[in-house]
C-alpha cells in the first residue's frame, strides 16, 4: 500500500525541532531511520500530516566511551553498533544482540533512537539496555533529563517521552571485568522480531554467580527482568540443580502473552530453554 | 493537495532533478519517475526485500525511504550495476545454477549478494543465507541461490591469487 499524503522537512537545528513539535503537536512525527515508521505510514496505520526528519541535525550520531560510560547517540545506526569496536569491547550483550535486530539492509538505515522510542515489546536493544541499567537521555526544549530504562519503557509501544521530547542518547555504565554477557532469542525467521528472547548479565567470580540481570524480550509488553529466578541464583555456583531452580520460577517472573504464533505455555518452554542456555553461556 | 519538493539525487552515475511528492518512496520514484523497473515493489513495509537499490554504496530498502531522503545521495539500481558490469559474474553464476525461475526476487538478490561478496569474501553458506535472509524468493527454495553466491565467492578468490 502507499502513504496516506503529508509534508516533509528536515530542520538543520535542534531548536527548529522542538519549534515544529511545538507548534504541530500530535499531528506532527519525528523520523529517523524510518524502517519502523514508513512500513506504518506505507500500511494507513497512521497518517501524521508532517514527518519531521531529525537526520539533518548535528551532533546525534556516534559512539563514545568517557568516564565509566558508553553513549550511543540517538542517530547511530544498528550498523554502526554492529562495527563498533568500543561495543565490543565495552559492551558485548549489545554486540550480540544487533545481529539480531532485523535485516542488513534495514539495519544501515535504521537507528538506536528510532528502536528505543518505539518500544516494540520483542525488540533487543530495550532488553539490552534494561539488562545492562542503561539511562536513556530525553531532551525538549531547553530541558534535558536522564531515566534510566527500566522506567523509560512503560508499556507496549509506551515510554516516558513526553510530547515534543526527543531520545538523544543511551548511557550505559560499563561493569567491571567480571561480568559476562549472553545474548539469545528465537525468531520464526533470521532477523525477525523475536518470539522469545533474553539478554543476561551477570557477575561471575571463583564459579558463582551474582548481581544477575535476566532481561526477557518477547515476555510481556516491555522487557521484564526475572527477579525471582536472579535472587535465586545469587551467590551460588551455576550448577544444573541451580539452573533448574531458576527455570522453574520463570512462570511467576513472566506474563508471557500467547500471540498468534505461541501459546503461553510454548513461550514458557522457550524462555526456560533460553535462560538454560544463556546461564550455560555465561559460565562458558 | 500533496506537498511537492524539488530534489536532486543521482541515479546510476547521472543527476536528476525533479519535484516530489514528499509521501512517495524512492522505488516508486525510480519506477514511475524514471522508468526504471528493475527495482522491484511487493510488500511496501520491509518485509521482502524486492525493492533493494544502494544508497551510497549501502543496500537499502527503495519502499522504506522517501525519494526527498535520498535527496543529494548516490543511488545504484540493478540497471545501473547490470550494465557498468559489476554483477556480471554473479547474473552467470545465477543463470548457471538455475538461480531464478519467476525473477521477481532477483534484482533484488543480485544487489544483496553483491554487497555480500564484496564485504564478506569468506562467508560460509550459513553466512551467505544470514546476509539474504532479508530477501524472499517464492519460486527457488534458496538452494540454488546460495550455490550460486557461494561459487562466485570462490570465483572472485581465486581471481586474486
Ligand atoms: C522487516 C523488518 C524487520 C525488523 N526487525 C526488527 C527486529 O528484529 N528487532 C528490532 O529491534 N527492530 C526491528 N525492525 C525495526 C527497525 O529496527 C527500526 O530501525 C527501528 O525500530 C526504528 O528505528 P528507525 O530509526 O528506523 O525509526 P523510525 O522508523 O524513523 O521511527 C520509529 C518511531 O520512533 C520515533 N522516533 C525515532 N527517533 C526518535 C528520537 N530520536 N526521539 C524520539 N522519537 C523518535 C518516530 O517518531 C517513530 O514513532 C524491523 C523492521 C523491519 C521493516
Ligand atoms: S517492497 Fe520493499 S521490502 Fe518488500
Ligand atoms: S525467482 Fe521467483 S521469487 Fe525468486
Amino acid at each position: 500500500m502507499k502513504a496516506a499524503s503529508f509534508s516533509y522537512v528536515k530542520p538543520a537545528a535542534l531548536n527548529e525541532v522542538f519549534d515544529l513539535l511545538e507548534r504541530h503537536g500530535d499531528r506532527a512525527r519525528v523520523l529517523a531511520g524510518g524502517q519502523s515508521l514508513l512500513a506504518s505510514l506505507n500500511l494507513r496505520l497512521s497518517a501524521p500530516e508532517l514527518l519531521v526528519d531529525i537526520t539533518g541535525v548535528p551532533g546525534l550520531a556516534g559512539i563514545t566511551v568517557s568516564g565509566g560510560t558508553l553513549r550511543i547517540g540517538a542517530l547511530t545506526t544498528h550498523r554502526q553498533i554492529e562495527r563498533s569496536p568500543e561495543v565490543a569491547r565495552h559492551l558485548p550483550l549489545l554486540a550480540q544482540a544487533v545481529r539480531h535486530v532485523a535485516h542488513v539492509a534495514i539495519r544501515n538505515v535504521g537507528t538506536f533512537g528510532g528502536s528505543v522510542a518505539l518500544a516494540d515489546p520483542a525488540a533487543e536493544y530495550p532488553a539490552c539496555a534494561v539488562a545492562l541499567d542503561a539511562s536513556l537521555v530525553l531532551a525538549g526544549r531547553g530541558a534535558q533529563r536522564r531515566v534510566r530504562a527500566r522506567e523509560f519503557f512503560r508499556g507496549l509501544y509506551d515510554t516516558a517521552l513526553q510530547p515534543g521530547e526527543l531520545v538523544m542518547a543511551g548511557e550505559f555504565p560499563l561493569s567491571g571485568e567480571a561480568y559476562r554477557s549472553a545474548f539469545l532469542e528465537l525468531a520464526r525467521r533470521r532477523g525477525d522480531y523475536a518470539i522469545v528472547g533474553i539478554a543476561a548479565h551477570a557477575r561471575l567470580a571463583a564459579g558463582r554467580i551474582s548481581d544477575a540481570r535476566l532481561a526477557f524480550l518477547g515476555a510481556a509488553s516491555r522487557p521484564v527482568l526475572a527477579l525471582r529466578a536472579a535472587s535465586l541464583l545469587e551467590g551460588r555456583p551455576l550448577d544444573a540443580q541451580a539452573i533448574a531452580a531458576a527455570q522453574a520460577t520463570l512462570d511467576d517472573d513472566l506474563e508471557l502473552p500467547a500471540d498468534l504464533y505461541a501459546s503461553r505455555a510454548t513461550k514458557l518452554q522457550l524462555a526456560r530453554v533460553l535462560l538454560g542456555r544463556a546461564l550455560g553461556a555465561l559460565n562458558g | 493537495m500533496d506537498q511537492t519538493l524539488l530534489t536532486t539525487l543521482i541515479v546510476n552515475g547521472t543527476s536528476v532533478t525533479r519535484r516530489v511528492p514528499a509521501r512517495q518512496h524512492l522505488s516508486d520514484f525510480l519506477r514511475d519517475e524514471l522508468g526504471l523497473t528493475g527495482s522491484h515493489t511487493a510488500c511496501e513495509h520491509g518485509a521482502c526485500g524486492a525493492c533493494t537499490v544502494r544508497v551510497d554504496g549501502a543496500i537499502v530498502r527503495g519502499c522504506l525511504m522517501l525519494a526527498v531522503q535520498a535527496s543529494g545521495r548516490k543511488v545504484d539500481t540493478i540497471e545501473g550495476l547490470s550494465d557498468s558490469g559489476e554483477l556480471a559474474d554473479l547474473q552467470a553464476a545465477f543463470h548457471r545454477r538455475n538461480a531464478l525461475q519467476c525473477g521477481f526476487c532477483t534484482p533484488g538478490m543480485l544487489i544483496a549478494a553483491q554487497d555480500l561478496v564484496t564485504t564478506r569474501p569468506e562467508a560460509t553458506r550459513e553466512e551467505i543465507r544470514e546476509h539474504l535472509s532479508g530477501n524472499l524468493c517464492r519460486c527457488t527454495g534458496y538452494q540454488a541461490i546460495v550455490d550460486a553466491i557461494e561459487e562466485v565467492l570462490a570465483q572472485r578468490r581465486g581471481a586474486k591469487t
